[in-house]
């Protein structure tokens, strides 16, 4: 079984929700449409105040090249374009959108029908994704049209579909293989024709053997797609780390990006997202959250519509535990930590997590006793305890050459360590400020 | 801040792991040494954990309890392991004063010290007492303490041989059983490679220090024997005999105090096998374990900036 | 006495070929400088703070040397009377400059401003700041880790429990402007130090919009411009749903202190306000209360006069 080469960790898998039907998540009252879905520039909007739109409509053009365009997920009013507080924890501005009734643009394709057959050519695929708003499903929201448009000089050989949800707790990609496998498949030649390869693998961790099952008898009848079944072992959802798994090549540390290697990564619920904008026009306005957590009445995977607030989902989910001591965007080893349930599902929402307090409490930081647990468990091979220790006296330069900027922010320092230490916080602290002299040194020259 | 979860290891628990790992040793010295070693090694620990309390708290004015994590009683166990059974109760005093006070807290307490407290306390007592340091009790005297018999201990019979020439009559087995005279922890190789499988299932420590040390020592001392029978012990003596497993399995090992990688990890054991033999066999004391193992604790901090781990696609760098 | 003699004339050889060796270092790899660098270094205060935008005391000399003139160059920590002393070394004249003081700008205590979320991430400011709002709904107050405190040479700044926000002591701050640069949130200013100390300041840099804003905290700016229209002075401008005030222009007339419905201006180190407003123009104030303010100083150095904000008495209490 493979997987990838350097450190990982195995945290309790803890997925409360695996199994469950995709449900239909009730339309909200007012949904909300934060600018900043995704990495790159924030969208513009393209609607004000009172103006009335459709479900699909477009209400946000995308800011630059690498951006996106965002989509209205109800019918009903604008009713303002204001700030609210989405998952960085800070107010962004966003568009309000007042609910009436349920009425979708005429463009979008409602049947369940399958359609297997596609005589666009890539620029068109490409373009239809653009359209759509498509961006990465897995939680960094990287525009997929800038994905499949490789810089000059460099080729793709393959495309690795990832579907092996490290995260704990999440199920939603798990869900949606059981119930979409066709749809999946489908969206996946879509990406293959876009980047005109002829070898797609889907990568699925072997903790999902039903989910392995059906897309390996479903892939027969897609050419030269592979289902791979891969060891069960955290990060192995980062790009970088998928790509070793499967193919075995190693992505240089940064600026260099997959394609480096001949490798085109998308989420699977990325893959879905294709399907349905490039086959039945329909824009990137809902997705599968898993809404989860131990002392959760009942964890579940629903469809719901952007901009819906979480709180309607945990409400739908069983209600708010009263031990509830972190609401957590997406998984527990990188999501983040929300200030409210009010925030909005956005393009990268993969799930709601609710941890009770005496859960998410850190233990008592406790000097580091150089145990080197952290640096056995760090997938980059960095050193964890030092470059923590760099940031803390701000030494940028040295941080700098142990290659600080190579760190994927998967958190498996910190989970290991045992004087829980918050190595994690130092370490992005010292990325962040070492990204931005190097900006700075770039934009100098 | 993201993780939101933890693997749920502490230092207390690993600290636990390591005294599970040093019952064997312990109660087999308590049987082999009697009252004895029993009461060295509750001196021993209870000095050390009140040093470390009473300097948190009055020198350090410190309100974090570190007694907490165990660490001080590791400490406590280590110095007992390393001090005859004889030992007069002020030297052991003395002994955890210098390995708390001066060689942990000095340096800001667990994690910050540059040398094993227990083993630099030892080299110090050794230095400080040298008699009554290397007087070893013989084995089997259940009730006696300070006027047990004494007797001389295989490692420096085994010494003796390069000076005389002739072949020492060391029972290999009663030297892996551990019916044979030193200090509390070190005479039974079995029950501290006993400890070194409980360490390495409960994933404490890896294979890389206690493996690379004593197949080290057990390569020179064999070339060397090969070349010199007489003068120099069996390879299997040299493995069995003295302090080499305690230091190579709880010694050596001690987190703070090793390199960081597995890589440096094998140098610097391979250096402490090197150093060992060279002081066993050309130098002035029977033992050479401990000054080894201060020696390369020095080295740590080089070895650390020198041998990196393998970077993520990257060729590793010398 | 041949031994006696062997060693003196060994020490006395090898004394005199180190010092050969010394003396032609010294003078083969002199480096050549401009010796009023050093002089200037010797009346430079010596802290390296960088306060002056120089690394280093050294740094700074050099520059001042190399200069022409000493306009813009100013030693903060040494104040006017130092950079009267470099302006001699080096035959210049220098600007007279106002002393200025630290500012923390935010009045967010735990009782004005309730907590909304709790922070367990490393003990940072810079790292709380990234992860979001903070403990309380103000996305731009302070968020009590202590970056500034760290930063402080002087050991001028200090967390105050009770409160939770640092406080500044006006008499150690030698406004070099390290916690200024330390503040990821920039809510401290470096601000003339007044007469007798006496300052008016909006002690908030929220920008949200009031409605936000009086939520999250209840002495927070929200830039109702109230205070700018009674402003006789004109030094008060108002931005981002906040006001400002310029210390240049600001007479200390204490008028706005009184129209600020949230109480977010405050005036610093003022006397006990009399019954009658017309005697507490400051300026003018009687000398004997001028007298007991200036000794008043030291102790309640940037603590809010008492009658300034409602609340602030219960805040002092607990």
């Amino acid at each position: 079984m493979k997987t990838f080469r350097i450190g990982g960790v195995h945290p309790s898998e803890n997925k409360l929700s695996a199994g469950k039907k995709i449900e239909p998540m009730a339309l909200p009252k007012q949904a909300v449409f934060p600018l900043s879905q995704h990495i790159g520039a924030p969208a513009v909007p393209c609607v004000a105040k009172g103006d009335m739109v459709k479900v699909g409509t477009k209400i946000a053009d995308a800011g630059g090249f690498v951006s996106a365009a965002i989509f209205s997920s109800v019918s009903g009013k604008v009713a303002k374009i204001d700030s609210v507080i989405d998952a960085s924890g800070y107010r962004k501005p966003a568009i309000f959108i007042d609910v009436v009734g349920d009425e979708w643009e005429e463009s979008i394709d409602r049947s369940e029908e399958l359609v297997t057959k596609c005589d666009l050519n890539p620029e068109e695929i490409v373009a239809k994704i653009k359209d759509a708003g498509v961006v990465g499903m897995g939680g960094a929201c990287f525009p997929t049209h800038v994905k499949l448009t490789p810089p000059p000089g460099s080729k793709a050989e393959c495309v690795i579909i990832n579907a092996v949800e490290c995260e704990p707790y999440l199920t939603a990609d798990h869900s949606l293989m059981l119930e979409k496998p066709e749809q999946i498949l489908m969206g996946v030649s879509l990406l293959m024709k876009a980047v005109n390869v002829t070898v797609g693998y889907i990568a699925i961790e072997n903790n999902k053997p039903d989910a392995i099952a059906l897309m390996t008898e479903k892939a027969k009848n897609f050419p030269g797609i592979q289902v791979v079944p891969l060891k069960v072992k955290y990060p192995q959802g980062g790009e970088k780390q998928l790509i070793d798994a499967v193919i075995g090549r190693q992505v240089p540390a940064p600026p260099a990006i997959p394609i480096a290697v001949g490798a085109v990564v998308q989420n699977v619920g990325t893959a879905y997202a294709v399907y349905e904008a490039v086959i039945k026009n329909k824009p990137l306005f809902e997705r599968i959250v898993t809404v989860t957590g131990k002392s959760l009445a009942n964890p579940s995977n629903f469809l719901t519509r952007m901009g819906t607030p979480m709180s309607q989902l945990i409400e739908a989910a069983g209600g708010m535990p009263e031990d509830t001591g972190k609401i957590i965007g997406g998984g527990p080893m990188m999501g983040k930590a929300l200030l409210n349930a009010e925030v909005p599902i956005c393009k990268g929402s993969s799930g709601v997590l609710l941890m009770s307090e005496k859960e998410s409490l850190r233990g008592e930081e406790q000097n580091c006793t150089r145990c080197a647990k952290c640096v056995a468990a760090c997938p980059m091979g960095l050193e964890p305890y030092l470059l923590a220790k760099l940031g803390e006296y701000a030494d940028w330069e040295r941080a700098e050459k142990e290659d600080i900027m190579t760190c994927i922010e998967c958190g498996c320092c910190t989970f290991t360590c045992p004087s829980n230490r918050p190595l994690l916080d130092w370490v992005r602290l010292c990325k962040n400020t070492v990204g931005g002299i190097i900006r700075e040194r770039n934009a100098k020259k | 801040m993201s993780p939101h979860v933890h693997s749920g290891d502490s230092v207390s628990k690993n600290m636990r792991w390591v005294i599970i790992a040093m019952l064997p040793a312990m109660l087999w010295s308590f049987y082999a040494f009697g009252m004895g070693a029993v009461i060295v090694t509750a001196v021993s620990v209870a000095s050390c954990v009140f040093f470390e309390w009473a300097i948190n708290k009055y020198i350090l004015k410190n309100d974090k309890c570190t007694i907490c994590d165990l660490s001080a009683v590791v400490t406590g166990i280590l110095l007992a392991f390393n001090l005859p059974s004889n030992l007069p109760l002020y030297i052991i005093i003395i002994g955890a004063l210098f390995a708390i006070g001066v060689v942990k807290m000095t340096f800001g307490g667990l994690g910050c010290n540059l040398f094993n407290p227990a083993l630099a306390a030892r080299v110090f007592l050794l230095i400080s007492f040298p008699v009554k340091m290397t007087v070893f009790p013989e084995v089997g005297q259940m009730t006696a303490y300070a006027d047990a018999v004494t007797a001389a201990t295989p490692m420096a019979a085994i010494k003796a041989q390069i000076s005389t020439g002739t072949l020492a009559d060391v029972s290999l087995l009663d030297l892996f059983l551990g019916n044979v005279g030193g200090s509390l922890g070190e005479v039974s190789a079995l029950c501290l490679l006993l400890g070194l499988v409980i360490l390495l299932a409960s994933r404490t420590i890896t294979w890389h220090i206690p493996v690379s040390i004593l197949v080290t020592v057990f390569a020179l001392t064999g070339l060397l024997h090969i070349a010199y029978p007489v003068e120099v012990a069996t390879p299997w003596h040299h493995l069995f005999g003295g302090g080499l497993m305690l230091g190579a399995i709880f010694m050596a090992t001690d987190y703070v105090t090793s390199p960081m990688t597995p890589k440096g990890q094998l140098i610097y054991g391979f250096c402490i096998g090197f150093l060992t033999v060279a002081i066993r066999v050309f130098g002035a004391y029977p033992e050479g374990m401990s000054f080894a193992i201060l020696i390369m604790n020095a080295f740590v901090p080089l070895i650390n900036n020198a041998c990196k781990p393998k970077r993520f696609a990257k060729e590793v760098k010398k | 006495m041949n031994t006696i003699l062997v060693a003196v004339i060994a020490l006395g050889v090898t004394a005199l070929v180190l010092a050969g060796v010394l003396f032609v270092v010294s003078k083969q790899f002199a480096v050549e400088e401009d010796p009023r660098v050093g002089q200037v270094a010797e009346v430079l205060p010596q802290a390296n703070c960088g306060g002056c935008g120089y690394p280093g005391c050294a740094g700074f000399a050099d520059a001042c040397v190399k200069a022409g003139s000493l306009d813009g160059l100013l030693c903060p920590v040494g104040g006017q009377a130092v950079m009267t002393k470099v302006a001699d070394i080096l035959g210049l004249s220098a600007d007279a400059a106002e002393p200025k003081v630290a500012v923390v700008r935010c009045n967010g205590t735990c009782e004005h401003r309730p907590r909304t979320a709790v922070y367990d991430g490393a003990v940072s400011c810079k790292i709380a700041h990234a992860t979001g709002c903070g403990e309380t709904g103000c996305a731009f107050g302070c968020l009590g880790c202590g970056d500034c405190v760290a930063a402080c040479k002087f050991d001028a700044i200090r967390m105050n429990p009770t409160t939770g926000l640092p406080e500044v002591d006006a008499e150690k701050c030698t406004a070099c402007g390290a916690c200024v640069k330390a503040c990821p949130r920039m809510i401290i200013e470096l601000r003339n130090k007044g007469k007798n100390g006496r300052r008016m300041v909006v002690l908030c840099v929220n920008k949200d919009k009031g409605a936000i804003t009086r939520k999250a905290c209840e002495v927070g700016c929200i830039g109702c411009g109230k205070c700018q229209k009674v402003c006789p002075f004109d030094a008060i401008t108002i931005a981002n749903n906040l006001a400002y005030i310029d210390y240049e222009k600001c007479k200390l007339c204490r008028k706005c202190e009184d129209e600020c419905p949230q109480h977010s201006i405050v005036a610093v180190n003022f006397p006990p306000r009399k019954p009658k407003p017309a005697a507490t123009e400051a300026p003018k104030a009687a000398p004997a209360a001028e007298a007991k303010s200036a000794a008043k100083a030291p102790e309640t150095t940037e603590t809010p006069s008492t009658q300034t904000a409602p609340s602030t008495p219960n805040t002092q209490k607990s």
